[in-house]
């Protein structure tokens, strides 16, 4: 059996899934015979060179390039799943949707206790800087999103089981503690 | 033997007391049927919807309908399952429910019909209501962004008077249950502690125990909500 081609991102998220993926331990053996990683932080493919089979996205989106990246992702991907609370419904970074974008950078920048340094009281508006979008979205707001595995961060066993069911064709048997959502 | 009565859960014959609900005589008989808003020894509301099931085939709730010789109920099907999972997703997206920060994860009932239910992701629009959170009690936390106004504290809470340290306010869209200012600043730890457990999720929350429980240890990290029964 060929390789299939597997591609992850992070966008509003803190790499805890990824680490996550680590967490498989001496699987990752196993997970080398089955995949070939394509655009992923794992090898630092920043482009797309091939399609991919299963495309991984932890974060939700919280800029408009992140939203960039998961349409990227979406183009190139034949199946695409939201792994972790952050892809799933915004997570930690959407604790800000219920304050004003103003609020929110006006403490980051202008009033909060750590901007002394920040002299000329300027809010980053370089034009290379991505927009911050008007709240954080979940990642199947922006786009069809076709799997949802839950946690923060989710289980290694739960994405190990996964990925292996979805790429060998297999039966999927999820045994209850593999499924939270802390 | 007059005192009892019998009917069927899913072709399982149930032998019931007179006068208990269908929630009550399931559970005495080991049936397991969800329930959220209601509360053993108070009455019940059937405000949830989370405990409805097809009596005769016509939905009902099984919290606020008398147990009856005869009844013919659907309750562990396909079709009610799902209608119980629509609605753990409508709780989930009506409020800010951010499991991963909040200390109640892991004993919290709406989280717990959540992975019995397997919610991978709702299948509503987030909405992200702007709520409060009250803070002003010395020993608890009234955290509005996880109510799901199921009136448990309202209706467990109270003084040795009888009177309610928990209300309503507004109404519709803004309906909030909250705490009284001034019945607030002299709850004792015991009170707190049992509001805090008689809340189904996180709403309630006492101030310095966050946390206490690790991962792994908790009520619903290994355990179904439900298999107890």
């Amino acid at each position: 059996m060929s390789k299939k081609i597997i591609a992850t991102a992070s966008l509003a998220g803190c790499f805890g899934c990824h680490m996550s993926i680590l967490d498989i331990d001496e699987r990752i053996l196993d997970l080398v015979e089955l995949v070939e990683f394509n655009k992923s932080p794992v090898d630092d493919i920043k482009k797309f060179t091939k399609r991919v089979d299963v495309g991984i996205i932890e974060g939700g989106c919280c800029n408009s390039e992140n939203v960039e990246n998961l349409k990227y992702f979406r183009e190139n991907c034949d199946v695409l799943i939201s792994l972790g609370e952050c892809a799933i419904m915004g997570g930690l970074p959407a604790l800000r949707n219920g304050i004003p974008i103003k609020e929110c950078l006006a403490e980051a920048y202008l009033d909060g206790p750590t901007v002394g340094l920040n002299t000329e009281k300027i809010i980053p508006n370089d034009p290379e800087l991505p927009m911050i979008l008007d709240k954080v979205y979940p990642c199947h707001e922006v786009v069809k999103i076709d799997y949802y595995l839950p946690g923060c961060p989710p289980r290694a066993d739960l994405i190990w089981d996964a990925l292996v069911a979805l790429l060998t064709g297999s039966e999927m048997d999820l045994p209850y503690e593999v499924i939270k959502f802390d | 033997m007059n005192n009892t009565i019998k009917f069927k859960i899913d072709g399982k014959e149930i032998v019931a007391e007179k006068g208990k609900t269908v929630v009550e005589a399931a559970h005495d008989n080991g049936v397991y049927i969800p329930t959220l808003c209601n509360f053993p020894g108070v009455p019940p509301k059937g405000g949830c919807r989370m405990c409805t099931i097809k009596i005769n085939g016509r939905f009902m709730t099984s919290c606020t309908t008398p147990a009856a010789a005869g009844m013919e109920i659907e309750s562990n099907t396909p079709e009610i399952n799902e209608l119980r999972k629509s609605i753990i997703e409508l709780l989930f997206v009506s409020g800010n429910h951010f499991c991963p920060a909040c200390e109640k994860s892991g004993n919290c009932e709406l989280q717990a019909l959540a992975y019995r239910y397997q919610m991978m992701v709702p299948k509503f629009p987030y909405s992200f209501p702007v709520k409060e959170v009250d803070a002003s009690s010395p020993k608890i936390i009234k955290d509005q962004n996880r109510c799901v106004l199921c009136q448990r504290c309202m209706k467990t809470i109270k003084t040795e008077d009888g009177e309610r340290y928990f209300a309503f306010e507004n109404r519709g869209n803004n309906l909030e249950v909250i705490l009284d200012p001034e019945l607030g600043k002299k709850m004792s730890d015991e009170i707190a502690k049992l509001a805090m457990d008689n809340c189904p999720v996180g709403s309630i929350i006492q101030k310095e125990v966050g946390f206490i429980e690790p991962i792994g240890t908790r009520k619903y990290d290994k355990v179904a909500i439900g298999t107890d029964v």
